[in-house]
C-alpha cells in the first residue's frame, strides 16, 4: 500500500512541477524548491522519529524501539544528504556559488548532518546490548536539539541570502505553488515511511535469523 | 542554463533512489540465502 502511494504520488508531483506551477520570473531554478525543501523537511521529521524512538528506549525501555529509532535516523542522514545536494544545485544556479559558508542556515544544516553521521560511528563502536541502545538513545536526543536550531537559523541570519518562503504571514507563494509544495512534500514523507517500514522488516528478519543460527549452534 | 540545474537536483533524487532500492534488493537476497542455509541445517538435524 505505502510503495503505491508514494508511486502515485511522485508521479503527481513531478507532473504538477514540470507542468502546471508557473515560472519563477526572478529565479528560473526555482523549480528545485519542490524537491529540496520537502527533502529538508523529512529530513527533521526522520531525526525527530528517531528521537521519539529513543525516548523510548530510555523511557519505557522497549527494546524493539532501538532498532526503530536506528532506521529513522538512518534514514534521516541519507534525506539530509539529499538536502545538501540539491541545496548546493540551487545555490549554484542562482546565486553562482555551490557553497557559502556565510550563510548560518546552510553550515548549520551541515553541523546536524556531521552529528547524524557521528551517530553511527558511536553506535557501532560499542558492542550490541543495551550499553549502546542507551547511549544512541542519548546521542538521538541531544541531536534532536539541533534541529529546530537549524530550522529556525534562516530566521534568525542576519545575511539574508537564504529565501524565507513561510512567514508569520502564511506561505510567499501563489495557490498552485502550494499545493504542488504540498504533494510534493506527502511524495517525500511517504518516501520515507516506505523506506523506513522496508528497513526495518530487512532488519528485524536479520536479527530473527541471527537468532536461530545461535539456537542452532 | 537554469534548466541543466533542475534536472541535476532530479537526477541526484532518482539515483539516491535507485541505490537505496539496489541495497535493500541485495540485503533480500542475502536474507534468502541466509533462510536457505538455515532450512538445509533444520532438514539435516532431522
Amino acid at each position: 500500500m505505502l510503495p503505491a502511494l508514494a508511486v502515485v504520488l511522485f508521479a503527481t508531483a513531478i507532473s504538477l512541477i514540470f507542468f502546471w506551477v508557473p515560472d519563477d520570473a526572478e529565479d528560473p531554478a526555482q523549480r528545485i524548491f519542490y524537491f529540496h525543501v520537502p527533502i529538508a523537511l523529512t529530513a527533521y521529521t526522520c531525526f525527530g522519529w528517531g528521537a521519539w524512538k529513543a525516548l523510548r528506549v530510555l523511557w519505557k525501555r522497549d527494546e524493539r524501539a532501538d532498532v526503530e529509532s536506528y532506521v529513522a535516523i538512518h534514514q534521516g542522514t541519507i534525506f539530509g544528504a539529499l538536502t545538501l545536494a540539491t541545496g548546493s544545485l540551487w545555490a549554484k544556479a542562482t546565486w553562482g556559488h555551490w557553497w557559502l559558508w556565510s550563510s548560518r542556515q546552510l553550515t548549520l544544516f551541515l553541523v546536524l548532518f556531521l552529528f547524524y553521521c557521528a551517530y553511527f560511528m558511536l553506535r557501532f563502536s560499542v558492542e550490541p546490548g543495551p550499553r549502546r541502545a542507551n547511549l544512541s538513545a542519548v546521542y538521538a536526543l541531544f541531536g534532536v536539539v539541533l534541529t529546530p536550531v537549524s530550522f529556525l537559523a534562516i530566521r534568525l541570519a542576519e545575511d539574508f541570502i537564504h529565501p524565507t518562503v513561510f512567514t508569520r504571514d502564511g506561505p510567499q507563494m501563489t495557490a498552485s505553488m502550494f499545493t504542488t509544495f504540498c504533494i510534493a512534500l506527502a511524495a517525500m514523507l511517504s518516501l520515507f515511511a516506505t523506506f523506513y517500514s522496508i528497513e526495518l522488516a530487512g532488519k528485524r528478519i536479520d536479527s530473527r535469523i541471527r537468532e536461530l543460527r545461535e539456537l542452532l549452534s | 542554463m537554469s534548466e541543466k540545474y533542475v534536472a541535476a537536483a532530479d537526477l541526484v533524487v532518482f539515483v539516491a533512489v535507485l541505490v537505496y532500492v539496489v541495497i535493500i534488493g541485495t540485503k533480500l537476497t542475502r536474507l534468502e540465502t541466509a533462510l536457505a542455509e538455515l532450512v538445509e541445517r533444520v532438514r539435516e538435524r532431522g
